[in-house]
């Protein structure tokens, strides 16, 4: 059995930012895994771990940079990793879901895998589509939002738990092949070993291009375009309180027992 | 080619209120761009569903009778089928959970482009849709310059419609390939009760990511014991094994609405907002002055919880415990 992982390098914004332009000024971005796709690692080397013969694959559509959370999903236990990245990715100016979704294709079409997670959502821009576009794309079933998967791998179903609104999970039976998106929560993910780390040194991680699936730059075409991003206007009305904690620890102590809701 | 076509959601019986809401937004893009709001309601008591959601605003409901539950296989082929009769130039659908379980598919099969997670959309061509980034950190405008499009609504961002409707109510025979159903939602489960109810407590202090290590967790606990209130949580302290689901508030937690709600170390992301934004009075202690959770603040501190929480729990004759 084959697992194919998505993995995305994210970035996050630090407390004091400016944006240039379209999107935050690089100096203030710093990048790591994905949250949920952390999670999504988890699960199929989980599986990986408890079964016998499967391999687990991730790929990433991303630039150098990203390799180093790449070599930590390879640290924890992900077999071989594929990065896509070119000239025309790198001067994209936006990968929407159906451009993601096309490019991820192809890579599960040439791997041919019997499992695909993603994460439910990438953290920075939290599109929360690429899974089931995918899906959609190469004729597997999915679910999204998955917070329990067992799998029965002669049956072909993977029984899932999605988690709705509300604290309500959702039981559904899938056929596989099928993308599970993947929810934060279930599963503990692993911190990497050191030999984990040393180990995914060695571990293959190769670089594609678009031309490589038979892919050109008409596969990065896309209506969608950002063409603004600024800091909201403040809705805060908040009354701040000033001072070291002590102070502020007072004026909080104060403002409680004088709604009456503690005592003392 | 400027309809508007919105499919309400419902689950066990009951419409959820993002289908009033996908009333009020798309009635205004129908507005904005000369044309008409289709609403569909697809599988359970789609009549009594259709009454309910004939409200001010709506020009046509299709009621499509299949199945009982939302099954994103049957949701799909519906959606294209009635797409093909409507010829909407968008479709609007909720930020669901659900609503992304079949979203992106829809649009996918369509070959039309998606923006999700809108929080405002302007009805000039092109299409403009605003949406939040890093967090909730930042706003960005999206421009899809398409003839037709999928966008999915963040619950809560629009009113939910009311008023006497009088739309023309039809019913839609979708002709559902059984084939192509691959999956069977065979029941629903409810996360466990446990030893509190965090709906129930006046006072929550509730803790974030902030906190960093499971170890801190003891400091948290003795706030809330020295202030005789209940402990919460985000998500991420769930996730991580430090505190039980039951404490969790959020989309995916509870809704509590207590008299006085302490965020310590928490950001403010949309989806625990949505479980505590209605409490009477809300403070954040947090060190970024810029986080979303200010913006619902009435009180905040914007300093380090390793230094406030001690202070506090003194405050109250505690001894802090780090
Ligand atoms: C489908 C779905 C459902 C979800 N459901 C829920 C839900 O029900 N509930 C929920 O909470 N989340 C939910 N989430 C997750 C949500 O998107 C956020 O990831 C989560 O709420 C973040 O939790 P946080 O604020 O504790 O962490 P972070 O966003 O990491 O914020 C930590 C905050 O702590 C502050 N901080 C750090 N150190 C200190 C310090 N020393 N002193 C003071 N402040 C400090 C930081 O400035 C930051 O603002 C859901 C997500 C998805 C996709």
């Amino acid at each position: 059995m084959k697992i194919l992982v998505t993995v995305k390098e994210v970035a996050e914004a630090e407390d004091d930012f400016e944006i240039d332009g379209l999107d935050i000024d690089e100096r203030y971005l710093e990048y790591d895994l994905n949250e949920w796709d952390d999670y999504a690692v988890e699960e199929a080397v989980s599986i990986a771990e408890e079964g016998d013969d499967v391999e687990v694959v991730s790929v990433t559509v991303g630039p150098e940079r990203a390799e180093e959370t790449v070599r930590m999903a390879l640290a924890k236990g992900v077999d071989r990793a594929i990065r896509v990245w070119d000239d025309d990715l790198a001067t994209a100016e936006m990968l929407d879901v159906g451009a993601k979704a096309d490019i991820l294709a192809a890579v599960v079409e040439e791997e041919d895998p019997d499992l695909v997670f993603t994460g439910v959502q990438a953290n920075d821009d939290a599109f929360g589509a690429t899974g089931v576009a995918l899906a959609e794309t190469i004729g597997f079933e999915w679910a999204a939002v998955v917070n329990r998967l067992d799998l029965d791998v002669e049956g072909g179903v993977a029984s899932v738990h999605r988690e709705l609104e509300g604290g309500v999970d959702e039981l559904t039976d899938v056929e596989t092949p099928a993308v599970l998106t993947i929810q934060t929560g279930i599963n503990e993910p692993r911190y990497a070993s050191l030999r984990g780390i040393r180990q995914a040194q060695r571990k293959p991680l190769d670089v594609k291009e678009l031309g490589d699936y038979g892919l050109d730059s008409s596969v990065l075409e896309t209506p969608v375009s950002r063409t603004a991003m600024y800091v909201p206007e403040t809705e805060s009305d908040a009354t701040v309180f000033e001072g070291d904690a002590e102070e502020t620890a007072g004026q909080l102590a104060d403002l409680l027992r004088d709604k009456g809701v503690v005592e003392g | 080619m400027t309809d508007v076509l919105a499919i309400a959601e419902h689950r066990r019986g009951s419409l959820r209120d993002v289908s009033f809401e996908l009333v009020t937004a798309g009635r205004e893009l129908a507005d904005a761009r000369g044309g008409d709001l289709h609403l569909a309601v697809v599988g359970g008591d789609v009549d009594a569903f259709a009454e309910e959601l004939n409200v001010e605003g709506v020009d046509t409901i299709y009621t499509v009778d299949e199945g009982e539950e939302f099954n994103h296989d049957v949701y799909v082929q519906v959606a294209q089928q009635l797409i093909e009769e409507v010829e909407p130039s968008t479709l609007l659908l909720p930020n669901s959970v659900n609503g992304l379980d079949y979203a992106p598919a829809v649009a996918e099969r369509l070959g039309v482009p998606i923006v999700t997670d809108a929080i405002g959309v302007a009805g000039d061509d092109p299409l403009e849709v605003t949406r939040e980034m890093y967090g909730s950190k930042v706003e960005t405008t999206i421009e899809v310059d398409a003839p037709e499009l999928v966008v999915t609504i963040r619950s809560t961002e629009w009113d939910g419609a009311e008023g006497e409707g009088s739309a023309d109510v039809q019913s839609f025979e979708a002709d559902v390939d059984e084939s192509q159903v691959r999956s069977t939602v065979t029941g629903f489960e409810e996360a466990g009760g446990g030893d509190v109810d965090i709906a129930d407590a006046d006072v929550l202090v509730s803790v974030g990511r902030g906190i960093d290590e499971e170890e801190n967790i003891v400091l948290v606990e003795k706030l809330a014991e020295a202030l005789d209130a209940t402990l919460s949580s985000s998500r991420p302290i769930v996730d991580n094994g430090w505190l039980p689901k039951n404490r969790q508030v959020g989309q995916s937690g509870k809704v509590v609405t207590p008299k006085v709600y302490i965020a310590i170390g928490i950001s403010g992301a949309v989806q625990h907002v949505a479980g505590m934004k209605g409490s009477e009075t809300i403070v954040a202690i947090n060190t970024d002055p810029n986080a979303p959770i200010n913006d619902l603040a009435d009180y905040a501190i914007h300093d380090d919880l390793f230094d406030v929480v001690p202070a506090l729990i003194e405050e109250f004759g505690g001894e802090s415990p780090l």
